[in-house]
């Protein structure tokens, strides 16, 4: 893919520019994606202009909690994070792989009909977080990098335009700066977005981080920020940084989580987690899916669906006559010794982002980070 | 001594969808036991022939009903037919043991890792098999009886259920008169008329005709059968760096890209299903991993 | 007569076993052969012996009415067979049957017992190798009982 900028030009742009921003992505043929506020959360879908923003919006977020509530501002990127991550535009929860029908030799695949509905519309992520933006890194060396690559992902991963913005509010359970992902935005973007606002204003700092980004930059109304400008962008970033309260001590994890698999604590989570996977689902990183296959009732049509599935389910490990982890205590201790551990052996790189939806979205409030903090402190009490 | 795994063979992925089955005709269809069937399978594409290392396996499609993985067990050398070899047991390997000559199947693969046959030459190679755990073997001894002057002794120790589930026991006879290969069966329940070992696979081991301190020994079957294996063999002395199992788990995609098969930090698709015992020997004390 | 020494010392149960109790042991031993359908022993009947097998194959089976003999597990050269005669009421449990025409060295335990409780030394060295086939066996049968090879459904 494209190369970062290494010392991008920091450019001011108006609020209003944030509507000519999704203009010309628009007029590039660009189907504009973000945040958007629905069903009372923030979820992220099709913007048709500005207004679609969840201006004047922010949750509250706690283990097991999510509340959005007003602000008294007009920001446009006042909350952090909702349910939705990116990934399910990139990797959809239900897609159909192929199709083939019968013929006199047999069968043959359809190829019309296997190739994405996404191709044929490149995408563009507007409002990713620096966490989302690793993350979307992390499912590329899952889809994109390995021996097989996923055709699907990359045809519409090779499209997407990133329009990132830094983080200005970290939500309570938020701990990327623990895993090295935020609140500053760092990686493969297009455009970055800072948000600066207070009593005297609101204006936009915004940073190309690749010729496409520039090349839409030119198209919007901007000039050089100035110092002062520049460092209440660098304020912002601190002072995200400064309000994460929650932490996750990646030191030697991978040991730890390997060397602790028959640790107590397990016992303890297993007995509280209700094995309903909303933390693989609103997982940024998750990746795990399931291949159904059908007929149409003529049997002459077969199609092959992918689907997401989570590890939480007693059928994920199923082999002939039994399944292998049967209890909740062992399909938690594979999610998180996955996500934090064996995903460093696989893929080189943790597979959490701190970015805190599984936190946030578990119905009993399990906590990643506390969970590990208990082990380590008890470190091979097994 | 350590042995570097043979890697997987990289395949080229027709049509760029890698989850889309190749249509394989069915050549011949032979019965082995009451619930064991092979396929011989030719590919529809006559300018594609199918190479594959032994251990390897193939996703087996059925139309729209469903794929499995399936260990290939034909000759590796012989590059125009493919054999598989299954168990009626689920949905897509009941439907299977139906089908007859002419009908099509699809097929993707090969995928995963081999067994260390270069690694083997010269030395003495024991296998052992449980159940239906012989036919992932068999490419193994078809490969070494074709190159049967690289390999020192080779015993095969193979344990079945009982004397009518015992798999390709003509040809087992074949190997041991003419290839010189050492073949010992036993069952875990007998039955009448049969004249042959009663107990399970772990008490061949000691009949082993091989030189502890150079053999390679490969293993397949039941995780159970393949962890008292081990320890068998380990105590004859043994080099636990010489052992080989092959390993299953739920596989839905077979390129590492469903996440079903995790073993651990491996993807017993891509990383195995042939795992050198040493690297997976903690895991597999490990439960419910 | 040709003395069963050699052959008893060169056998694995006996590996590293002293010098004067192979001597002991060897005074205790004799030649036998049965041939092929013959029983060695049968349940119910005093065990007074055990055997070292050299050669030909041996089934360690139980009768029942409904399905007459099950083959339970089988035994070869190499292997010991029987035990019954060390711990009391000193009563075979199963039937041995020879397969196909078996050689073994008898081992009177009649002779072994009474020597063991005379020489405890002796008697834990015995016991202790007995313990290891036991273990063996158990083990084994353990395996064999979870019926590994089935379909589970």
């Amino acid at each position: 893919m494209f190369q970062v900028a290494v010392t991008a030009m920091v450019y001011r742009i108006e609020t209003a520019a944030v509507q000519s921003l999704i203009e010309v992505l628009h007029q590039q043929n660009y189907s504009v994606l973000g945040p958007t506020l629905r069903d009372g959360s923030i979820v992220y879908d099709e913007l048709h202009d500005a207004s679609d923003l969840p201006m004047g919006w922010t949750e509250e977020q706690r283990p097991g909690y999510y509340r959005i509530r007003k602000r008294n501002d007009e920001a446009l990127f006042g909350f952090t994070l909702g349910p939705h991550s990116w990934k399910k535009f990139l990797f959809p929860s239900i897609s159909k792989l192929f199709s083939a029908s019968r013929n006199a030799k047999g069968f043959n695949v359809l190829k019309d009909k296997a190739e994405p509905k996404g191709g044929t519309k490149p995408l563009a992520f507007f409002g990713v977080r620096p966490c989302e933006l690793h993350a979307i890194e992390i499912q590329d060396k899952v889809f994109a990098s390995g021996d097989y690559k996923d055709p699907q992902y990359n045809n519409v991963r090779a499209q997407v335009f990133i329009v990132a913005v830094n983080c200005s509010h970290p939500a309570e359970t938020c701990f990327c700066s623990s895993m090295g992902t935020g609140p500053g935005v760092e990686g493969q973007y297009d455009l970055a977005l800072t948000e600066i606002i207070d009593e005297k204003q609101h204006f936009f700092l915004i940073e190309a981080g690749s010729p496409k980004g520039e090349q839409v930059l030119e198209n919007i109304q901007h000039h050089p920020a100035e110092g002062n400008e520049v460092s209440k962008g660098e304020d912002v970033v601190r002072t995200a940084a400064s309000n994460m309260k929650r932490t996750l001590d990646t030191r030697g994890i991978k040991e730890l989580l390997y060397e602790n698999a028959e640790h107590p604590e397990w016992e303890k989570v297993g007995a509280r987690c209700l094995s309903c996977a909303n933390c693989t689902l609103v997982c940024p990183t998750c990746f795990c899916n399931t291949v159904e296959d059908s007929t149409d009732l003529g049997g002459t049509e077969a199609t092959r669906t992918r689907k997401w599935d989570s590890c939480f389910t007693l059928d994920f490990s199923y082999i002939h006559g039994g399944n292998i982890r049967t209890s909740t205590k062992a399909r938690y201790r594979q999610w998180m010794t996955h996500k934090l551990a064996s995903w460093i052996d696989q893929f080189g790189t943790s597979g959490c982002v701190g970015c805190g939806r599984c936190i946030t979205w578990c119905p009993v409030g399990i906590d990643i980070t506390d969970e590990t903090r208990v082990i380590r402190d008890n470190n091979g009490s097994a | 001594m350590t042995f570097e795994h043979e890697v997987a063979t990289k395949v080229a992925v027709p049509d760029g969808l890698p989850m889309a089955p190749r249509p394989f005709v069915i050549r011949r269809t032979r019965r082995e036991t009451y619930d064991t069937f092979t396929l011989e399978l030719e590919s529809t594409i006559k300018t594609k022939p199918f190479s594959f290392a032994p251990g390897q396996f193939n996703m087996v499609y059925v139309f729209g009903v469903g794929e499995v993985p399936i260990s290939i067990s034909g000759d590796p050398d012989n590059m125009d037919k493919l054999l598989h070899t299954a168990r009626a047991v689920g949905t897509v390997t009941k439907r299977m043991s139906a089908l007859g000559k002419g009908d099509v199947l699809g097929i993707r693969g090969p995928f995963g890792a081999a067994w260390p046959l270069a690694e083997a030459k010269g030395k003495d190679v024991v296998i052992v098999a449980g159940g239906i755990g012989l036919p992932p073997l068999r490419p193994s001894i078809y490969s070494i009886m074709r190159n049967r002057g690289e390999y020192g002794r080779v015993c095969l120790l193979y344990g079945a259920r009982t004397p009518s589930d015992i798999l390709f026991p003509r040809e087992m006879e074949t190997w041991r008169k003419k290839h010189g290969i050492d073949v010992f069966i036993t069952v875990d329940r007998s039955m009448k008329g049969w004249k042959g070992n009663v107990g399970v696979v772990t008490t061949l081991i000691p009949k082993a005709t091989i030189d502890p301190l150079n053999t390679l020994a490969m293993i397949v079957g039941p995780e159970v059968m393949m962890r008292f294996s081990a320890l068998e063999l380990l105590k004859r002395g043994i080099d636990p760096a010489t052992i080989y199992v092959s390993m299953e788990r739920n596989m839905k995609c077979g390129i590492g890209l469903c996440g079903h098969c995790q073993f651990g930090p491996h993807f017993i698709c891509k990383d195995g299903p042939v795992f050198p015992y040493n690297r997976i020997k903690e895991l597999l004390m490990k439960r419910e991993i | 007569m040709e003395t069963l020494e050699p052959i008893i010392t060169s056998h694995p149960f006996f590996k590293d076993l002293d010098k004067k109790y192979i001597t002991l042991v060897t005074g205790c031993a004799s030649n036998v052969r049965f041939d092929g359908g013959k029983f060695i022993f049968r349940e119910g009947e005093e065990a007074h012996q055990f055997y070292l097998i050299r050669q030909g194959k041996v089934a360690i089976e139980i009768f029942t009415p409904d399905r007459g003999h099950i083959v339970i597990e089988t035994l070869d050269e190499g292997n010991i067979l029987g035990w019954s005669w060390l711990i009391p009421p000193y009563q075979w449990h199963f039937d041995a049957r020879a397969l196909e025409a078996t050689r073994a060295i008898a081992l009177d335990g009649k002779c072994l017992r009474k020597k063991c409780e005379e020489d405890h030394d002796f008697g834990y060295e015995f016991l202790k190798r007995f313990a290891h086939i036991m273990e063996q066996r158990l083990a084994a049968s353990r395996i064999q009982l979870l019926d590994l090879y089935d379909v589970r459904t």
